[in-house]
């Protein structure tokens, strides 16, 4: 070095300057702290480290794969398999239960009952509702009016296929469109409605005689003589005065003009086995479900196990 | 520690000190574009994938406009809360032909990217007409409007070229046929040919009328019909994760 590069020593520090002045301010040219040095060489050697372990420095044929064969999808393998491992000791004892010792075990009811409850929320509270209060075109699973059956094996089986779903073995029927198609005239729609209204507890009208003959040959094969459905068609009982799309003149008068067919999804392949076993103890409690005794129920009220799903 | 004041050589030699910041930020640069060349290093080998059907095209080209990437994710990410709510995680494969991808990076509704199949038809039409009939506490935006705009197929065909151009394997055929194809999607087996369309796109295609609507193929169709595949095709028991595959 040069004799005038030699550095600038400060006089009150004895520290030499960087030489910069601005206005008569000179800047001390200290070094960095020792500590932050230290760490800042330490996160160098640590970065080597981690390249050796994890997965790291890209190359032509991906990245290099590091010692431990970390991967982001192992490690959620790992967690769920904690997940699992948590939940055996009661999986165990369900998915060799049948729905019977299912529904007579408070420990398997309850586990049950819980698992179909987070499922039931993520899954079908869309369009059931978040009480399963259902809506318009959506059934309400509180009551026990059953279109495709309310056993706990029916439930099951609806929704492992859904219904009118893509799955092969999907519930499936289809109403004729009774005015589209012109099965039925208008007036003779019209005596329809009023006929279904008084059977489900409305008023007769004078037409009544005339509705009873056409539901004879028209409607019966599926609704049943007395109008009272049969789930083995997925037909609803026309006598109770539960109404999926609505119980007013205009809303029965459109469902026999146009038909209704309305779909739910096939839950097989989306949601596992045992969460759709849940799910099908889940709904078949909520509402009544058919086939268990009430005095069978009864002995099924575990403490801590709310079958309300509003909370 | 004579090394360390060896910077004062750069610092005084802006041309050197230039040079030397280009070669660590191209190699930078290296490390992180190159392996992406080679698509294979990235995307995982899947069954099940094919392009769009026109009509979803279309449908995804609504998605884009009316901007449904601000507040829906396409991308389930392989977190064990993610997976339990969602289904399996997202592949890479899973978005190889969407230009641009949707994975979105914010989440104001919920994740669409297994939604295809998980509701019904009528309720994805009643849902975009109004969010608050069918979920009392939505704050999406009515998107009724769509079941009076008829879809915009007439030159959809240039919107397959155009993907082809980018890799998309579309064939001539798919897009000889892209208007045909779109209105016997929209219009199901029971009124159209669906053979062709069938046959260009495999047989698990959803072909019917979405909305409801028999006189229209509204903008709500191609929508729902976009919806309806998302997540659905590939075939994951045939598929193996990234790291098995290699």
């Amino acid at each position: 070095m040069s004799e005038e590069n030699k550095p600038e020593i400060d006089e009150h520090t004895g520290v030499e300057t960087t030489g910069h002045e601005w206005d008569g301010l000179k800047e001390l040219n200290n070094p960095a702290p020792r500590w932050w040095l230290w760490i800042f060489y330490i996160t160098i050697i640590w970065s080597v480290g981690y390249w050796i372990v994890y997965p790291s420095w890209p190359t032509l044929s991906g990245a290099t794969k590091g010692v431990i064969g970390w991967t982001q999808f192992t490690k959620l393998e790992a967690e769920q398999a904690e997940i699992a491992a948590r939940q055996q000791q009661f999986l165990e004892k369900f998915e060799p239960a049948s729905f019977n010792q299912i529904l007579n075990d408070q420990e398997l009811y309850a586990f049950a009952v819980a698992g179909g409850r987070a499922a039931f929320k993520d899954n079908c509270a869309t369009c059931h509702g978040t009480g399963a209060e259902g809506g318009k075109g959506y059934p309400n699973l509180n009551d026990d009016d059953w279109i495709w059956g309310g056993h706990v094996e029916e439930i099951y089986e609806t929704l492992l296929y859904g219904i009118r779903s893509t799955h092969e073995e999907t519930r499936y029927n289809i109403m004729p469109r009774f005015g589209v198609d012109g099965l039925l005239k208008r007036e003779e729609v019209a005596i329809m409605t009023d006929y279904v209204l008084a059977i489900s507890g409305g008023a007769k009208t004078g037409t009544f005689a005339r509705g009873a003959e056409i539901f004879k040959s028209q409607c019966a094969s599926c609704h049943g003589a007395d109008g009272r459905g049969d789930h083995d068609f997925g037909a609803p009982n026309l006598t109770d005065a539960i109404w999926l799309y609505g119980g007013e003149r205009q809303d029965v008068y459109e469902s026999i003009f146009y038909a209704r067919a309305g779909m739910m999804p096939h839950w097989q392949g989306r949601l596992d086995e045992n969460t759709i076993r849940q799910l099908s103890v889940y709904v078949h409690e909520m509402g009544g479900g058919e086939g268990v005794k009430p005095e069978e129920r009864a002995a099924l009220d575990v403490q801590g196990v709310s079958l309300d799903a509003r909370e | 520690m004579d090394f360390l004041n060896k910077h004062k050589f750069l610092e005084k030699n802006a041309v050197i000190f230039l040079i030397g910041m280009l070669v660590a930020v191209l190699i930078g640069g290296m490390v992180q574009i190159i392996p992406l060349f080679r698509a294979e290093t990235v995307i995982e080998p899947v069954e099940g994938m094919r392009p769009y059907t026109p009509l979803e095209l279309a449908g995804y080209n609504i998605y884009l406009r009316e901007g449904c990437y601000n507040c829906h994710s396409q991308q389930i990410r392989p977190l064990r809360d993610e997976v339990a709510r969602y289904g399996h995680y997202s592949l890479a494969a899973e978005s190889m032909y969407d230009h641009p991808f949707q994975w979105g990076s914010k989440r104001t509704g919920p994740d669409l990217a297994r939604v295809g199949g998980k509701y019904s038809d009528e309720w994805h039409t009643a849902h975009m007409i109004e969010p608050r009939d069918l979920v009392p506490e939505s704050i999406m935006p009515s998107y009724g409007f769509l079941m009076k705009r008829e879809a915009d197929l007439d030159k959809i065909e240039k919107h397959l070229k155009a993907l082809r151009f980018v890799g998309v394997p579309y064939t001539d055929e798919m897009i000889e046929n892209a208007y045909n194809d779109a209105m016997a999607q929209a219009a199901g087996e029971r009124s159209a040919n669906i053979d062709g369309l069938r046959e260009r796109y495999g047989e698990d295609v959803n072909a019917r009328d979405f909305d409801g609507q028999e006189k229209i193929v509204s903008e709500m169709d191609a929508l729902i019909a976009y919806m309806q595949v998302l997540g659905t095709m590939v075939d994951f028991d045939s598929t193996k994760g990234m790291e098995e595959s290699e």
